[in-house]
């Protein structure tokens, strides 16, 4: 049944990239257990706005944990506290009354602040774009069924696709790596038949390019996999290791 | 008075498309970097619309508001696509899919458009499949399909409860192809404000950059608008919180028809309100209904009980007695209904007894937990976290809530509106879905809208433009621009003394309760009454804070709560107007004695497409007449 909390906000408050930043306290009174993490901050910002304090700026849009522009790091923990959440899925029946809440933006080089809790992510799609597509036209497809794929590798493919794109594991990482999300979009091609001809090349594209972006290495702390709310496993990056090596090593070849 | 020519080819129906296509205007691959697109939206229409018109070589431009164009709504569809396909041999033909959406939308939708969209269905499921979308398969490794509301065959794809996620993946990966390319360049957290029409056609747009406050201008030789449904009129909808009416409202303003704005769907299983902080809805997919049975108790006195200390013969599962041969699969505006009836008659369950059950668990004996979890795990999961109960142990409590919009830009069979240059595509336009939309088939929609009709037709209007060329430095383009920095200012200016979203709930309140599930004339005229003093309390009293060149959420949402407030009244003047019960439309007055929906065919089979002059109030509404050559017009039964 729902009751309602009292708590204690600390949240970063940052005008642009270019002024410092700093945690400002907020009351956050009478918040029913039922409701969600951003709806929590919704009840605190239109208090704001009864004060003329200007709203706590932050990203959200589906709120159904499957768009992947939701982005706060709470308490410390990009998505917050619950497994496989993503911040708009998050609900207030997990935190008790009296608690102080730290929430914070992800801090990754990569992705540079914009204001208070919202940071700029293009760096992710800058990967994507350097060769995370199968290039194939509208109309000239064959049938569907022309090539059955085993059950075991769709679903697999789909177990990589369903990452959500929010950045969560970079914001994790202590080397803001973005490595299980760049696993996660090779892998999902590289396990389809349709994905083959171009596997080479995009696996060499997409690393390189997560480099060129600033992201840092993966050394296994694994952090990633603990935060990530759509449940990208880890083993996802050896498979992107094996295929960057086997692609290095086919990419010299043809260079002889 | 305006005429509205649909264009629709002459010919049998079966023809028509290609008839079209052969008599479209080709513009050669050589010129068509000389043209550039602006294509605003990067939901499954706009995407795909996008990446075709890049990869045939056209020079586009396109924007959306969320930080990625791999963000926009279409990613939240879940349940899955339909396709005339027929792989499961159970009967299905483009035919059959196409009477079923016709009859689905309770008559109220183009026939030649409709069979075009079940005809290019085969071609999008392969054009999916070839760009890695991993559509559930069996393990003979071909693909899966299932049964959706509204159709006696297993015609939907889908990739577990993600379908649109998948869908979306799928087309913005073709985008990014085409990004790299340099054919399209995209522009995220871009807000259209305006549209700029020069010598009355649709050349250009006025954008606020959402990170800077930039207000500028684009132009271009034709604007593809592709920017989704206007659910969000309600406040409370399983749309995303930015989704909005602003982009189409805008065109409206400019000379653009809307068509049938009153058509609102409402969907039957979403988890019920509960509490006044609430910001949208969820949707559980319609795909439950597969497995799920929907029932109430049959006595009052029960509805506080545990669901589980009911005993079988005190269960009323009210579809499957009313509707025996569709049962929990009737369509969304039968089941939504059907489901507000019970809840009147105070059979609700739930603390605020507006819910009814979806049970599995007679799924569950007869499969087996592990089949229904790895049908709907995803789904279930997601009933968890937002109501902390668990669905394969007590039944999940549903209540319809409002979903997707069949009303719109109206367009012609090329998908361009009346005003001419201006193409609207996918939710934003009105065309294919008549009064109620099947389960399935918006996805359809905007995926055909973007890969297999814009590329066609685009032709037609371009070839027509040859030397037309105009540029930002037209004065047009100066006015739209002070316009809306006017606008902007005046916003920010007011400092009044309540938020922004108080005064969405107010307006979505209203219009749930007076032009919701059931409309009367006297709600209809209370609402049109009220709309008015709302929207004036607001430019005098809303509280906008921060400033205009810098990231400002309550600035944007001030702007489209401003043109909800507009448009609000238009959707209620169109349900006063429409004297008859179509699909989604059910206005109290006309319906049969059980309760069903009551067509008006001799006086209301048209659409209404309204025109602004000025004053919403004086609207004119314009009539399309809907001839039907092929199917026959009937009573739709789902019994
Ligand atoms: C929860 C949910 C589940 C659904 N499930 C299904 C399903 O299973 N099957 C099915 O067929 N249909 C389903 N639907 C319906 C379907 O998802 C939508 O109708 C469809 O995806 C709409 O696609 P679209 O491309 O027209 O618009 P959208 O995907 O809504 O995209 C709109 C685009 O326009 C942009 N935009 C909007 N306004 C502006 C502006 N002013 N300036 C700049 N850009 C703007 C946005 O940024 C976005 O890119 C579902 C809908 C919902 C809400
Ligand atoms: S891998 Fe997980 S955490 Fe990283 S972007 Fe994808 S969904 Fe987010
Ligand atoms: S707002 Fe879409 S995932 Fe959180």
């Amino acid at each position: 049944m729902s009751h309602q909390l009292n708590l204690t906000l600390k949240v970063w408050r940052q005008k642009n990239a270019g002024t410092p930043g700093k945690f400002v306290e907020y009351p956050a009174q009478n918040i029913p257990t039922d409701c969600s993490f951003l709806e929590m901050l919704d009840i605190v910002n239109e208090s704001l706005v009864q004060q003329n304090i200007e709203p706590i700026a932050f990203d959200h849009d589906c709120r159904e944990g499957i768009c992947g522009m939701c982005s706060l790091v709470i308490n410390g923990v990009a998505h917050g506290p619950e497994r496989a959440t993503t911040t708009c899925q998050l609900h207030m029946r997990h935190f008790k009354d009296g608690d102080t809440i730290y929430i914070e933006p992800w801090r990754v080089g990569a992705f540079p602040l914009i204001k208070d809790l919202i940071v700029d992510r293009n760096a992710l799609e800058r990967i994507q774009q350097a060769g995370g597509f199968i290039s194939a036209r509208a109309g000239g497809a064959p049938d569907a069924n022309s090539v059955p794929i085993p059950k075991q590798n769709a679903d697999a493919a789909m177990d990589a696709a369903a990452c959500i794109g929010c950045g969560a594991c970079a914001a994790a990482c202590p080397n803001s790596s973005a490595m299980l999300f760049v696993a996660a979009k090779v892998s999902h091609l590289a396990l389809l038949p349709q994905g083959q001809p171009e596997r080479t090349r995009r696996a060499l594209k997409m690393v390189k390019t997560m480099d060129s972006e600033g992201f840092g290495n993966c050394t296994n702390y694994y952090e990633c996999e603990a935060v990530c709310p759509a449940e990208i496993k880890s083993s996802f990056i050896s498979m992107l290791n094996r295929e960057y090596v086997f692609a290095a090593a086919r990419d010299s070849v043809s260079m002889i | 008075m305006a005429t509205l020519d649909s264009k629709i080819p002459s010919g049998p129906l079966e023809k028509k498309w290609e008839k079209h296509k052969f008599d479209s205007k080709l513009v050669n691959p050589a010129n068509r970097r000389k043209y550039t697109v602006i294509v605003v939206g990067s939901g499954l229409a706009g995407a795909s619309a996008a990446a075709s018109l890049g990869e045939m070589g056209y020079n586009v431009e396109c924007f959306c508001y969320q930080d990625s164009p791999r963000r926009a709504h279409s990613i939240a569809a879940q349940g899955g696509i339909n396709a005339a396909k027929n792989y499961p041999n159970d009967g299905d033909s483009v035919q059959r899919l196409f009477y079923d959406t016709i009859k689905g939308g309770d008559f109220r939708a183009r026939e030649a458009n409709v069979y075009r969209l079940a005809e290019v269905s085969n071609s999008i499921i392969d054009q999916c499949t070839a760009m890695g979308v991993p559509f559930a398969r069996e393990y003979g490794g071909l693909l899966a399909n299932r049964s959706f509301g509204g159709a006696q065959v297993s015609r939907t794809f889908y990739a577990r409860g993600q379908t649109g996620q998948q869908l979306l993946l799928g087309a913005y990966s073709g985008l990014c192809n085409q990004i790299a390319a340099g054919t399209v360049k995209m522009h995220p957290r871009t807000e259209m404000l305006d549209l700029v029409v020069v010598d009355g056609h649709a050349k250009g747009i006025i954008v606020r950059d959402m990170v800077t406050g930039k207000i500028e201008a684009y132009a271009a030789d034709t604007v593809l608008l592709a920017t989704g449904g206007y659910g969000n009129v309600f406040y409370l909808s399983t749309n995303a919180k930015g989704c909005n009416v602003t982009a189409t409202w805008r065109a409206h303003k400019k000379g653009a028809f809307f068509a049938n704005p009153c058509y609102t769907q409402i969907h039957p299983t979403c988890i019920p309100v509960h509490g006044d902080f609430q910001s949208k809805l969820t949707l559980m997919s319609e795909s439950l209904r597969n497995d799920g049975r929907v029932w109430v108790p049959k006595k009052k006195e029960d509805c506080g009980k545990p669901p589980g200390e009911i005993a079988e013969e005190d269960r009323d599962y009210y579809l499957e007695r009313k509707y025996p041969s569709f049962g929990n699969l009737a369509p969304r505006d039968i089941s939504s209904r059907a489901a507000k009836q019970v809840c009147d008659e105070g059979r609700g369950v739930g603390s605020t007894k507006l819910g009814v059950y979806l049970d599995f668990s007679a799924a569950i004996k007869r499969l087996g937990e592990n089949v229904i979890r790895e049908r709907y795990g995803n789904l279930f999961d997601m009933y968890h976290k937002i109501t902390g109960e668990d669905a394969y142990k007590v039944p999940m409590r549903i209540f319809p809530a409002v979903h997707y919009t069949m009303g719109g830009l109206w367009v012609d069979y090329n998908l361009m509106s009346n005003l001419p240059g201006l193409h609207v595509l996918g939710e934003a336009n009105f065309s294919d879905h008549g009064a109620n939309r099947l389960g399935a088939s918006a996805l359809m929609q905007g995926l055909a809208d973007g890969y297999f009709v814009m590329p066609y037709t685009i032709g037609n209007y371009l070839t027509t433009q040859t030397g037309k060329k105009v540029t930002t430095d037209h004065p047009e383009f100066a006015k739209a621009l002070e316009e809306v920095k006017a606008r902007t200012e005046q916003l920010l200016a007011i400092k009044g003394k309540r938020s922004v979203d108080s005064f969405h709930r107010e307006l979505g309140l209203l219009l749930w309760e007076k032009c919701g599930m059931g409309r009367t004339e006297q709600s209809l005229k209370e609402a049109l009454a009220k709309i008015p003093q709302i929207r004036e309390e607001f430019w005098k009293n809303v509280n906008v804070l921060g400033e205009s060149n810098d990231l400002n959420q309550s600035l944007e949402m001030a702007g489209r709560v401003a043109d909800f407030l507009e448009f609000g009244e238009l959707m209620c003047l169109d349900a006063l107007e429409r004297r008859e019960s179509c699909g989604g439309h059910f206005r109290e007055e006309y319906q049969f004695p059980d309760g069903e929906a009551k067509r008006d065919d001799e006086n209301f089979a048209h659409v209404a497409a309204w025109e602004y002059v000025g004053d919403i109030a004086k609207s004119v509404r314009h009539i399309e007449p809907l001839n039907y050559e092929n199917v026959h017009l009937a009573v739709r039964s789902y019994k």
